[in-house]
């Protein structure tokens, strides 16, 4: 029963995500693409926070931060040119670390290749999120947001202010990602089918493999934790790493997200790590029932394609901050649990009135 | 010499903002425990009717009749909404007001569209300025802490002397045993909230002048502000407006060794700073801020 | 509740979209009307949306009607590049106007260029129309060019050392930018450069910074608030030298908020904010009366320059298609390319091959406030 339970939940989504391409390019909407494809890099991001917030119970307002440094890292990395050595330059050709491409007006310069700067991004984002993590997982509740929110804003005024990360206007011109020749990253249309594959691949991948996390020993900490953080660290439970790890794998995932993400729309700008966009996705997992993985990335990626589709208009943050107020006001644990409550509360009747029957007979 | 004094009194003008937006969260937070994000568009709120009226209005009126404006609309909010929201942790209840906070700015982007708009200045001009040792400060900066001292000294006399103070501090301390001892918790709740809210649209008008008043000025006064607080500590207002002034100087003296365009990034990590370090705050004492 | 309403209303959306007046030209537009950058892209929403309306009043162009279709990017790099697509192969759009700010418009670049669909940017980097792309025009005047008259002014008053502050929005680095790249030529030393948050309430630190440095000026490159927050604490620490700004500047509201301290403020702009003190035979003079009537009736607010990249925007892909007598994209694209002496707000435009501006020196005017009003500012005068 779990077993079926369990391949019916992710071929649903795998299901889905074939289901909408073909029906869109039979349709002739292949435009949907687009936007289902970004849609499903913010659902990486909030998928990784759905860890974070609905298992280990921490709350942090400032996850664009780190889905910000992931695309710019690259971004820079990917269109600054390098001055080496023809020696240097070389080998570290021959590695794939470094590649000849043309800039803006055709002028051939040497930069760090596409895989390179992805594992540059992970590495720098994992520093962080160690540094930043380290000591402000020590704090509960709502000083562990504001500390949050206060990084993802310092994150965001050093990009503002920058005149190396572009300052306002950020970083464009970033190349695609050619995976071998066969596949390439980029916003191109003729490689739209392709670049929807491979987003959701990544979403769909890092739902399952959160899923496992979940079930694993480290995710029965991490429940433990969210439960009784005391009570689980007289057990034995190591509560500092443990959210910290829960942290960092959350952070790896919005960054790597970022890359992606940087590489299909050619560019990035600082309002990814601003305030807006990191209570969006807080809004986006609450909505999607904190913890709750499938309700999550189902509920990111609608409301993802709708507002990258401009269906709020200009109400697009009254839209979030409303949705953020409506699912905490009414079902702080998702909006899936009164719903769960109700079907929680029937199961239970019976074997009460069963009981109550017995009593009442004997 | 005088550069660095003009610092401070830079320093000085913007703490004595953040002060301002410091203390209603301190007002909310004593009674309800609530950490009231939308603190910052009270602020802005006060501001923008201010103005609205002061085109048919004398100034003085217009600022009085925004002030009661939005002293109802947040004791009006509390009435509606916050008082039921029992179940919900001050986690939740942060995030709730945040996300209430997008929505009184984007409702007043709808009202106001998003022109800056300012009040007169209360007196004098806009280059009068008051010269100590070669530096200069704005009239309007004095009117700013005057206020603030003044509606600190109110709540000092209030908290410690009146019925209805003392009754608040009770609701604060035990909200079960102030509901034994008959105290109308309900009624405590909604006077706070609207009284945050009357403070902060007075600070709204009287920083008008000084900030100019624009539909998006509220977050980054609501976290700064809320640095301030958490500088000071939660429970007191007087600290609250210390940790304003603190929060202030650090930020401009911070252009001594850090370019400007990172100035803010320096609030937020004295935020970040306190939160690690001494989450109660550093001026804070048996008061102390719950904790989770 | 949300769901059932918003699900209407895209079931709703999705049949409109099915619903195409196939007579309709579309023209598209980018505009950051909310966000950090509202203060121009809001204007410049406003401006487009009049023109359209008036323009189909009139019976349209080429007797065909034009629908404006406009985007709220809210300065987002990421929408813009999501609704610029949805433009492009959704609606189909001949041209995009916008969009507002300098990176909006660098992401979407080579992406316009490549799908063949024009844009007119309403922003000002260089590098937009620097490498020209075919497909790729700006309607602001150049910021190098905004600069020069800086300079020249300065030389006009003998000044030689200047203090340059700029606020951290592209509109302000671009600014900087340009100062920089000019100033050796122009021969003003740069004694301080700073950047300061556009929403900063007190800058009298940074002035005292840049006043120890014994400048003989000092030169703004920001929008509001900070125009006229810089302005009085000038005067309000006893800085008495000349305050040069940017065409940001433009606007009578902000002059007021600058109060006493806005006197003798010196700033290149287009001709929308003296358009009255032109004489009738003036070029431009009956289209910047035309705009201001208008704009002014119908918004109750001052036309500035913002709202007037706009309004060329729209007037010259109209003018284009008229000329071209089509619309299809290459022809409207080749009759803009060939335009001289189009008259719009923000300066007589004169395209070419290799200037996709279209603007020259002469498209600014060195203007002053003179008794809380704007006035031309005499060519090289001493100071009264």
């Amino acid at each position: 029963m779990r077993l079926f339970r369990s391949i019916a939940t992710f071929l649903l989504p795998v299901l889905a995500v074939i289901a909408f391409q073909q029906d869109a390019s039979a349709a002739g909407r292949g435009y949907y693409l687009t936007q289902a494809t970004m849609a499903a890099y913010y659902v990486v991001v909030t998928l990784g926070l759905a860890l974070l917030m609905g298992h280990a119970g921490q709350v942090s307002l400032g996850h664009g931060a780190f889905f910000a440094l992931g695309g710019y890292t690259s971004a820079i990395l990917t269109t600054r040119p390098l001055d080496l050595p023809p020696a240097a330059e070389r080998t570290l050709s021959a590695l794939g670390c470094v590649l000849r491409a043309e800039d803006a007006a055709g002028v051939p310069q040497l930069v760090v290749a596409p895989p390179a700067a992805f594992a540059a991004a992970l590495l720098l984002t994992l520093a962080v999120a160690l540094l930043v993590g380290y000591p402000t997982l020590r704090l509960r509740g709502y000083y562990l947001a504001m500390a949050t929110l206060g990084f993802g804003l310092i994150v965001y005024r050093v990009l503002l202010g920058t005149p190396f990360t572009g300052a306002a206007d950020g970083i464009h011109g970033v190349p695609g990602w050619s995976f071998g020749g066969a596949f390439t990253l980029c916003g191109r249309r003729d490689h739209r089918v392709a670049n929807y594959y491979f987003a959701w691949g990544a979403a769909l991948l890092t739902l399952l493999l959160l899923r496992n996390l979940i079930r694993s020993r480290f995710g029965r900490a991490l429940a433990a934790i969210h439960d009784h953080e005391t009570a689980a660290g007289a057990m034995g439970v190591n509560t500092a790493a443990c959210k910290l790890q829960a942290f960092v794998v959350s952070a790896l995932l919005a960054a790597a997200a970022g890359v992606f993400a940087t590489h299909f729309n050619g560019g990035i700008g600082p309002s990814e790590a601003g305030a807006l966009k990191s209570v969006r996705y807080v809004a986006l997992v609450a909505a999607g029932g904190m913890g709750n993985l499938p309700g999550v990335l189902a509920a990111s990626a609608g409301l993802t394609f709708l507002s990258l589709r401009d269906a709020f208009g200009t109400y697009d943050d009254a839209v979030f901050g409303a949705i953020l107020i409506a699912v905490v006001t009414w079902a702080p644990q998702g909006p899936l649990e009164p719903l769960g409550r109700a079907l929680r509360g029937l199961a239970a009747w019976r074997p009460a009135r069963r009981e109550a029957a017995r009593r009442g007979a004997a | 010499m005088s550069t660095f004094l003009q610092y401070i009194l830079s320093g000085v003008t913007v703490g004595s903002v953040y002060a301002a937006v410091a203390v209603g969260f301190n007002v909310i937070y004593r009674t309800t425990g609530v950490l009231n994000f939308a603190q910052g568009e009270f602020v802005m709120l006060g501001g923008m009717v201010a103005v609205t009226l002061a085109a048919r209005l004398p100034t003085g009126v217009a600022v009085a009749v925004a002030v009661a404006a939005v002293g109802l609309f947040g004791a009006g909010l509390e009435w509606t909404f916050f008082r039921r929201l029992r179940r919900h942790t001050p986690l939740h209840m942060v995030v709730i007001t945040i996300g209430l906070a997008i929505l009184i700015r984007e409702a007043a982007r709808h009202v106001w569209d998003e022109k800056v708009r300012s009040l007169p200045f209360f007196s004098g001009t806009s280059v009068s300025s008051l010269r100590l040792f070669g530096a200069a400060l704005s009239p309007q900066v004095l009117w700013v802490l005057g206020i603030v001292g003044l509606a600190v000294l109110a709540l000092h006399l209030t908290f410690r002397h009146t019925l209805a103070g003392r009754a608040m501090r009770a609701c604060a301390a035990n909200p079960d045993a102030a509901q034994l001892a008959g105290i109308n918790l309900g009624v405590m709740r909604t006077l706070s909230f609207g009284f945050s809210a009357a403070l902060g649209a007075l600070a709204g008008c009287a920083i008008s002048p000084l900030t100019l008043t624009q539909y998006d000025m509220g977050a980054d006064l609501a976290i700064k502000g809320f640095a301030a607080a958490a500088l000071g500590g939660l429970g007191d207002p007087m600290a609250a407006v210390a940790g304003g002034l603190a929060v202030g100087l650090a930020e401009k003296l911070s252009i001594s060794i850090l370019p400007a365009a990172y100035e803010d990034a320096t609030a937020f990590a004295i935020l970040i700073l306190v939160l690690l370090v001494r989450p109660h705050g550093l001026l804070a004492s048996r008061s102390a801020a719950r904790s989770g | 509740m949300k769901w059932g309403t918003w699900g209407a209303a895209l079931a709703a959306a999705w049949l409109a979209a099915g619903v195409r007046g196939a007579d309709e030209i579309r023209i598209g537009a980018l505009f950051a009307v909310t966000g950090p950058a509202a203060a121009l892209g809001a204007p410049e929403a406003r401006t487009a949306e009049m023109l359209a309306e008036k323009l189909n009043a009139e019976g349209g162009v080429l007797g065909r009607k034009v629908r404006l279709i406009v985007k709220d990017t809210a300065g987002n790099p990421e929408k813009a590049v999501s609704f610029c697509k949805q433009l492009i192969e959704e609606e189909r759009v001949l041209a995009i106007l916008g969009p507002s700010t300098s990176g909006e418009t660098l992401q979407i670049k080579k992406l316009c260029n490549d799908e063949k669909t024009l844009l007119l940017s309403c922003a000002a980097a260089e590098t937009i129309v620097n490498p020209v792309a075919r497909y790729v025009f700006k309607t602001p005047q150049k910021d190098s060019q905004a600069a020069t008259h800086i300079f020249r002014s300065m030389a006009g008053r003998g000044i030689a050392r200047v203090g340059v502050l700029v606020d951290n929005s592209g509109f302000g680095q671009a600014g900087k930018a340009q100062i920089e790249a000019l100033a050796p030529t122009n021969g003003i030393a740069i004694a301080a450069c700073e950047t300061y948050d556009k929403a900063a309430t007190d800058l009298t630190d940074i002035l005292a910074k840049v006043k120890a440095q014994n400048v003989q000026a000092v030169i703004n490159w920001s929008i509001v608030p900070a125009q006229a927050i810089v302005a009085r604490n000038m005067r309000q620490i006893g800085m008495d030298v000349p305050l040069y700004q940017s065409h940001g500047f433009g606007s009578l509201k902000y002059v007021q908020q600058a109060g006493e301290a806005g006197e003798g403020i010196l700033f290149p702009c287009g001709r929308i904010l003296v358009a009255e003190q032109l004489p009738d035979d003036h070029p431009q003079k009956a289209t910047l009366m035309a705009y201001k009537q208008a704009y002014e009736s119908r918004c109750k607010e001052e036309a500035g320059s913002f709202g007037g990249y706009a309004h060329d925007a729209f007037a010259l892909v109209i003018a284009a298609i008229k000329a071209a007598n089509s619309t299809e994209t290459d022809k409207v694209r080749d009759a803009l390319e060939n335009l001289k002496g189009f008259a719009g707000v923000s300066g007589v435009y004169s395209f070419s091959p290799t200037d996709h501006t279209g603007l020259g020196l002469d498209s600014l005017e060195m203007l002053t406030v003179r008794k809380g009003a704007f006035a031309i500012a005499p060519a090289a005068a001493k100071q009264p």
